[in-house]
């Protein structure tokens, strides 16, 4: 009897369930595999469409630009790299959350993950196309792209090792690939859902190759059970080092205003807060759109609002950390170059950065604020605003003013520069479609495993207290 | 080929829940049943050890890639620098290990991913057309089916007993299977 009493007392102090909506096995399947397998809806195809056109934008003036040459675009001397390093930065930064949720997250055995990991991982996935598109273009001569590989020619010659732009085009290279791997092996169970649900013909076939003969058996579950820990704990120093790396392409050089120490943690903090913004702004999208309030509940936007105030805060003294140091070196470059940051021709941008990454993300104190869905939707945007005026400072104040006077010059995007960025956001939303209409948005195996019948002492425990299994929570 | 009832493959049984699968795979084990599998939509924790598994021995397999691949790259970057193509470059030494870092750190990290997927699919076989795949009551697994399957080829199995026995210890549903033609 006492222990019926402590069971009582226990589940006053427990946290709410996860998956809110006292959901069955059944249930989860049916929600989750509908999405998939429903007619398609019109404001679907609304938003493809717009989405769609914004890409094919983007190819029509990547075509432009690989005809004309990188002229089209705003890039000048001193600033050879615009709108579209940028751009690049921005958009690998926006992939961190997916791969910090899905293995970070995982490591610390964060059982909140499980319902927004699935298309944080796709964003992720996504967000590294667009990035990975723009130093492509970026170099001009994109047919002679293949130098970066290391592979023998004519000429004798072999790439330069020692260059951060080698680094990079491995380093992201392999988050690309790690993260569609890793993606892909965590999508393995729910294609077989898909699959054993199929009714037509053709989806049987599509989702069976997909699932690769999936049959959910322990001597299959205990592979993919190591096979999904490796990859977490690989993908865990990846993701810290890709933005490493990225930061070095400017920290490696001797440009004042680059050349800190501080810049990896810095990018990597940075990265983390822009991308878990992205990740709310989408999950808060998606829970309008799709019946999956039980599974994006409050509570885990809540959770989310708290990593973008942490995350911000680390920003925000990377900030002050700068100029602090620039003050502290007694450097007359350094000085100069975070005083014309602040108070230069560039302080509109440098303000913009400030506000909507460290002051506005300060509302995310009040728990009313963390808990208001419209709050929540503008203040990610607000981020991801603030944070793509962060790498234009940091590019852009930089390399317009360099050692020598004569040569500096305001920075003018061009058409074509704001027209690439925009079309790349097409680009992100059409991949982002596609997903959500063809894939199961949510793992529908690793929600089904948090849910409370998953417990073997699940029984026990509803024999012996009846108010466990009435937990289900407000959504 | 087989006769018009078709060889029996094996026999499909479904259990109520997790414990219930916990305990049946309990009672196959000691019985000795060797061909068989528990078949869940998630992962179940304890049932490797009520099947009496093994680890996975997918570690040591990505282990050795991840050096392999780590120590290849290395050794490219040392080559192409040092001998088939020597620069300076910024006043480095030829072999700046250092500056080599980053993309040993990367290929090593590509190697080990690529090892463990391409290992897990050795390791779970593909097997498209996998005779359980006929069975209407095994595409329960992936929705909320919690399922016992026995292989033919087991020594112990007997399209009877086995049947009698996997009802003895609590399954409900289950179903034998036979191949068509």
């Amino acid at each position: 009897m006492s222990s019926i009493t402590t069971n009582n007392k226990l589940n006053v102090l427990a946290e709410p369930p996860l998956i809110a909506g006292n959901q069955t096995f059944a249930s989860v399947t049916n929600i989750i595999s509908n999405i998939v397998e429903g007619k398609t809806e019109f404001r679907w195809y609304i938003a493809f469409g717009i989405s769609s056109a914004m890409a094919t934008g983007l190819l029509a003036l990547v075509g432009y630009l690989i005809w004309e040459g990188t002229g089209v675009w705003g890039i000048t001397n001193p600033v050879g790299w615009g709108w579209a390093i940028v751009n690049f930065v921005f958009w690998v930064g926006i992939g961190h959350a997916g791969t910090l949720i899905s293995a970070i997250l995982f490591l610390l055995r964060q059982k909140w993950r499980t319902s927004i990991n699935r298309f944080a991982e796709a964003m992720t996935l996504f967000a590294v196309v667009c990035a990975l598109m723009f130093p492509t273009i970026h170099v001009g001569r994109i047919w002679l792209l293949y130098w970066f590989a290391p592979l023998p020619n004519q000429m004798g010659m072999w790439p330069n090792f020692r260059s951060p732009l080698m680094w990079d085009f491995f380093a992201v290279g392999t988050y690309f690939a790690v993260s569609i791997m890793f993606w892909f092996l965590g999508l393995i169970p729910d294609l077989a859902t898909i699959r054993d649900r199929a009714v037509t013909r053709v989806r049987k076939v599509i989702y069976g190759i997909l699932a690769l003969g999936w049959r959910g058996g322990n001597r299959q579950w205990k592979h993919y059970e190591v096979a999904y820990l490796i990859l977490a704990g690989i993908s865990t120093p990846l993701v810290l080092s890709v933005h490493s790396i990225v930061s070095s392409d400017f920290a490696t050089s001797i440009l004042p205003g680059w050349h800190t120490t501080i810049f990896p943690p810095y990018f990597v903090a940075g990265a983390i807060f822009s991308g878990f913004a992205m990740v709310m702004t989408l999950a808060i999208i998606a829970r309008i759109v799709y019946p999956v309030k039980n599974f994006i509940t409050i509570n885990h936007l809540e959770k989310m609002a708290k990593i973008i105030l942490l995350t911000g805060m680390m920003v925000g003294y990377a900030y002050a950390v700068e100029f602090f140091i620039a003050w502290y070196s007694g450097n007359t470059y350094e000085k100069f170059a975070f005083f014309r940051r602040a108070f230069g021709p560039y302080a509109w941008a440098y303000w913009i950065m400030v506000s909507c990454n460290v002051i506005v993300p300060q509302l995310f104190w009040f728990r009313k604020i963390r808990r208001n869905i419209l709050m929540l939707f503008l203040l990610s945007i607000f981020v991801n605003i603030g944070m793509w005026f962060e790498r234009f400072v940091i590019i852009i104040t930089t390399l317009s003013a360099d050692f020598l006077p004569s040569s500096w010059d305001y920075y003018h995007p061009t058409w074509v520069d704001v027209g690439t960025l925009i079309g790349s956001f097409g680009l992100f939303l059409t991949l982002f479609l596609l997903f959500l209409r063809f894939f199961p948005m949510i793992a529908m195996s690793e929600v089904k495993a948090v849910l409370p019948q998953a417990d073997p002492h699940y029984n026990h425990k509803l024999t012996g207290n009846s108010a466990v299994a009435s937990t289900g929570g407000d959504a | 080929m087989s006769d018009k009832q078709g060889k029996i493959l094996g026999i499909v049984a479904q259990f109520n829940g997790v414990s219930e699968l916990l305990a049946a795979a309990e009672k196959i084990r000691l019985k000795g049943f060797t061909r068989w599998d528990c078949h869940s939509p998630f992962v179940i924790h304890g049932m490797d050890k009520a099947m009496g598994e093994k680890r996975s021995h997918l570690g040591w397999i990505v282990g050795a890639c991840a050096l392999l691949g780590g120590g290849g790259i290395l050794a490219l970057q040392g080559w192409t620098s040092v001998s088939a193509y020597p620069h300076i470059i910024s006043g480095k030494a030829l072999f700046s290990y250092q500056a080599f870092f980053p993309i040993t750190f990367a290929v090593t990290i590509l190697s080990a991913a690529a090892a463990t997927l391409f290992g897990f699919l050795a390791m779970i076989g593909l097997h498209f057309n996998h005779p359980l795949f006929e069975s209407e009551l095994f595409t329960k697994f992936s929705d909320d089916g919690f399922l016992v399957s026995i292989e033919a080829g087991d020594p112990l199995f007997d399209p009877v007993k086995t049947e009698e026995f996997l009802r003895s210890i609590g399954c409900g549903a289950s179903e034998l299977l036979e191949s068509h033609e």
